[in-house]
């Protein structure tokens, strides 16, 4: 008997069906973006017309939520970056009491329904009498966001060779050499690909959004305001088109910074 | 370099400056900096997350005063007892049963793709997979719910194929199923759980692939050498091993299911799901208790899951 | 005079494992020491703990009479030739070997000029500009060497450097390391389990079992004298005899090891010791021939040109009484 190589043709077909499953309603978004229909969502667009682009500029209420979600995007990135980092640093370096654990709280926020980091933290500021405020926001996004720059930064510390760091100190630097000489340069790529991810995480994100922004705006916060009460439709369609490119471009490039090693990112959102 | 011996340098060079001692501090205190780089995020996860879901707790043991609308901070079993009125108990049966549902199907439309990924692509098609189900991962999550929202509609694109195909009679047919049909798509459990298993269905794939690509190639053709058939390989040595996988995958396509609220509330009837009554009880009604002690009902479904999934192996390919 | 590295009483445990326990080791300043034992004996433990990376649970460490407890790696004047180089990925071959006088505050032209002699040193000159992910094995090796010699190290410590290249090269750069460490009279500390590594270049070796150290002495000492069974097995394909046997050949009740080559063999008729012929194997330079007699079994080598006996044949053994090697220790 010879072993199976070509694939079957009902296998072929089914997994090419998933994939077209997969990306077909995304493509869709873009030709709604140009349709004059302005109340429905009739199929196929009773015309094609540029001019929403031009009426989304002009609507000043989408603009203070997306600098409100690109502030918080970067503050929660720049956050994550940093702890996310030293927990990576710390496990690559010793077993340790409670290493296990501690993998596991880091992994908790997003194995866990959004709801419930979003709830959590909805509770905690109502304990404590704390208004809404950016930064109740940022603490829930650098919260998930950790995870995405942890599990990137791990999977590099774990293939960086361990004796390349013994070798710096061997050479007479110090600690603080050995970081800015050797394991920054090979981590660089790792972390910034981590921190576009978290970045992309958090611009999208509006479960726990809504649960720590009070009254206050994001994009997502927009958008959903618009799925749930529309009012110009393909105004939105503009806007999804945006959110999805800021999200769609830093995930490529993710992708192409840590491709071809066993480390590539973004298999564990 | 000259033939001559090495002129004495001293062994032991002296410490230059903060750096050097503070190194050397590290090296003889190697606690003290492992300490020093777990502080951060451990006080930031210690206080702001594990803080936060004392808090979720805590809220869940208080009670709202019916009267004024106020909640009182006394602990009490009240709110929890709320949670098994036959409204609520409704609501939490029919989140689980759309979990499961949304689970069934994320294995069975990703299945193929993931066994094909991991078994016969290869080079630039392998690439072409995992990116394929990578970037719809990733993507905007409300954008793609928003897109399901325009082909679900009444008007939208998938009456037109009906009619354009003449298969109308069919959607009909489906649509009046008692139940889950309504009076779209878009207004069905059947559009709800489309939009749950097209969200959530890269979750199901990548664990998939991961242990499919665990089955090393030689067993399946040492199961073909003993004369089974496709078939037979496939359900006693495929599917056992691809288990863990599928299990990994189900931890997150039934965990988010359990958990989101936006989907129900944009497509599907108006009934509610966990997250929706989360989400209402903690806005517009103001009962934080109760939606607190809604929040837990998932984490103590995830827990039992998650006990169950550990002891079948599905933590070893994650 | 002081020695380049003492080693007095020293123990490095892991929990219940002792990976290094109780050694006493002397190494002489411009010598090139070996240190030899299978894998877990303790031997690179020991290189580890010269160079700083671990630090001793019980004895001390001396280099050039300084104790090293409290010295952190960056601060000793100790370099290593890692086992898999652990070269810079990053850096191109001149930044990596002018890496330690970069962190030492060196300007960059110095440096580079110091970087570029060193690779001359080992015959690379011209290859400053390459990244390490473009050099064979043998070439990174090289640069791993010129790397570990920028610091002019009073001692360069060398973790299996060899192991990873093949049978060719390898022999080429033992010759070449040997060379260079007879230039520049810097001792050499050489981990490695190969034994004709360890006889062929070091003027010390010491064999490494379990943790402690079995025996230490130059390469004629440990291959001919060995004190213990295990050292007698480990380094070459000694004959390890029992008491019995020991005193059928003549000599007291206590073990003893023959070396091959000092055996030939002779008609069964008349022969003391004789035997049947059980297995050939054929090394090139000679045949092994292995007899069994009197419940064990010996190897004797044949050189090449002498007729082999064929497999049952019976055979005797001859050997000189004086190559009958007595140990002091089971």
């Amino acid at each position: 008997m010879s072993s199976e190589t070509r694939p079957p043709v009902g296998l072929t077909v089914a997994a090419g069906l998933g994939l077209l499953f997969l990306h077909l309603p995304i493509l869709l978004i873009f030709l709604y973006a140009f349709t004059t229909e302005e109340r429905t969502y009739q199929f196929p667009p009773p015309g094609l017309t540029t001019k929403w682009f031009a009426v989304a500029w002009a609507r000043e209420d989408i603009w203070p939520p997306l600098y409100l979600s690109l502030k918080v995007a970067a503050i929660s990135t720049a956050l994550a970056l940093v702890l996310g980092t030293l927990a990576a640093a710390a496990m690559s370096r010793a077993r340790f009491f409670g290493r296990e654990q501690l993998s596991l709280l880091i992994l908790l926020p997003i194995a866990l329904p959004g709801i419930i980091t979003g709830m959590s933290l909805r509770s905690a500021f109502d304990v404590m009498g704390m208004p809404f405020s950016t930064w109740t926001i940022v603490l829930g996004h650098a919260t998930f966001c950790i995870v995405i720059v942890f599990n990137n930064a791990v999977a590099r510390f774990r293939r960086l060779s361990g004796s390349i760091v013994e070798a710096s100190a061997d050479l007479g630097a110090n600690g603080f050499q050995t970081f800015w000489h050797v394991i920054l340069p090979n981590l660089a790529s790792a972390l910034l690909a981590g921190g576009m991810l978290a970045f992309a995480l958090s611009f999208d994100e509006v479960i726990v959004t809504t649960f720590t922004a009070g009254q206050q705006s994001t994009l997502p916060i927009w958008m959903l305001n618009e799925l749930v009460r529309p009012r110009q439709r393909p105004v939105t369609n503009v806007v999804a088109i945006v959110v999805f490119a800021t999200t769609f471009v830093p995930i490529l490039l993710a992708y192409y910074l840590t491709r071809g090693g066993d480390d590539t990112a973004g298999a564990g959102k | 370099m000259n033939a001559a011996p090495p002129e004495p340098v001293a062994v032991t060079l002296p410490a230059r400056g903060p750096g050097d001692r503070l190194s050397g501090l590290f090296w003889r205190h190697p606690k003290l900096l492992l300490g020093l780089l777990l502080a951060p995020p451990l006080l930031w996860l210690g206080v702001v997350y594990l803080g936060s879901l004392a808090a979720l707790l805590l809220q869940s043991f208080y009670y709202i005063d019916e009267f004024s609308g106020v909640v009182v901070p006394e602990f009490t079993l009240k709110t929890y007892a709320e949670l098994f009125r036959a409204q609520n108990l409704d609501i939490i049966l029919r989140t689980v049963l759309m979990a499961a549902a949304v689970t069934l199907g994320c294995a069975v439309i990703g299945f193929p793709v993931a066994y094909f990924a991991a078994r016969y692509a290869k080079g630039a098609w392998k690439a072409a997979f995992y990116l394929g189900v990578l970037l719809p991962l990733w993507s905007s999550y409300l954008v793609k719910v928003y897109a399901w929202k325009l082909i679900l509609a009444k008007e939208g694109i998938i009456t037109w194929a009906a009619e354009g195909t003449g298969t109308s009679a069919i959607l009909n047919a489906v649509l009046s199923l008692p139940g889950i049909g309504g009076n779209s798509l878009s207004t069905s459990y059947i559009g709800t759980w489309v939009v749950f298993v097209y969200v959530w269905l890269p979750y199901m794939i990548l664990p998939m692939q991961a242990a499919l690509e665990r089955v090393p190639v030689s067993l399946l053709e040492a199961s073909a050498d003993l004369g089974a058939t496709r078939a037979q390989t496939f359900r006693t040595v495929i599917l056992p091993l691809a288990l863990p996988g599928v299990i990994a995958g189900s931890i997150f396509t039934f965990s988010l299911t359990l958990g989101d609220y936006i989907i129900p509330q944009i497509v599907g009837t108006s009934a509610r799901f966990i997250g929706l009554a989360v989400y209402q009880f903690q806005g517009t009604a103001g009962n934080i208790p109760l939606a607190a002690a809604f929040a837990v009902v998932p984490i103590v479904i995830m827990l039992v899951y998650l006990t169950i999934a550990k002891r079948q192996g599905a933590f070893d390919v994650l | 005079m002081t020695a380049a590295v003492e080693f007095r009483n020293v123990s490095r445990h892991f929990g219940p494992v002792r990976a290094v326990d109780g050694v006493d080791l002397s190494i002489a300043e411009g010598s090139f020491f070996a240190m030899l034992g299978p894998s877990g004996s303790g031997k690179t433990t020991c290189l580890r703990l010269i160079s700083g990376f671990e630090s001793p649970t019980g004895g001390e460490i001396r280099i050039f009479g300084e104790n090293s407890g409290s010295v952190p790696p960056n601060r000793r004047n100790v370099n290593t030739v890692f086992q898999d180089y652990a070269l810079f990925p990053h850096m191109n071959v001149r930044d990596n070997v002018a890496y330690g006088l970069m962190v030492k505050g060196v300007d960059r032209v110095r440096r580079h000029a110091r970087a570029e002699e060193l690779l001359a040193l080992v015959k690379l000159d011209g290859y400053g500009e390459r990244k390490p992910g473009q050099l064979s094995g043998g070439q990174r090796q090289r640069v791993a060497l010129a790397r570990a010699l920028v610091n002019e190290p009073r001692v360069l410590l060398l973790d299996e450097p060899l192991g990873a290249l093949d049978l060719k090269l390898r022999e080429a750069m033992q010759d070449e390391l040997k060379a260079l460490q007879q230039r520049l009279r810097i001792t050499f500390v050489f981990v490695t389990h190969d034994q004709g590594e360890a006889l062929s270049m070091a003027d010390q070796v010491a064999v490494f079992s379990e943790g402690r150290v079995a025996q230490v002495g130059t390469p004629a000492e440990v291959y001919g004298r060995p004190r213990t069974r295990f050292v007698a097995d480990f380094v070459g394909s000694s004959n390890v005899l029992p008491p019995e046997m020991t005193q059928r050949l003549g000599g007291p009740a206590r073990w003893s090891s023959l070396r091959p080559e000092a055996m030939r063999l002779i008609p069964p008729e008349g022969a003391a010791l004789s035997g049947q012929v059980t297995a050939l194997r054929y090394l090139g330079a000679g045949t092994r021939v292995v007899v069994r007699t009197g419940g064990a079994e010996i190897g004797v080598l044949v050189p090449a040109g002498t007729a082999v006996p064929e497999p049952g044949a019976s055979v005797g053994l001859g050997f000189d009484r004086a190559a009958l090697h007595l140990m002091d220790e089971a």
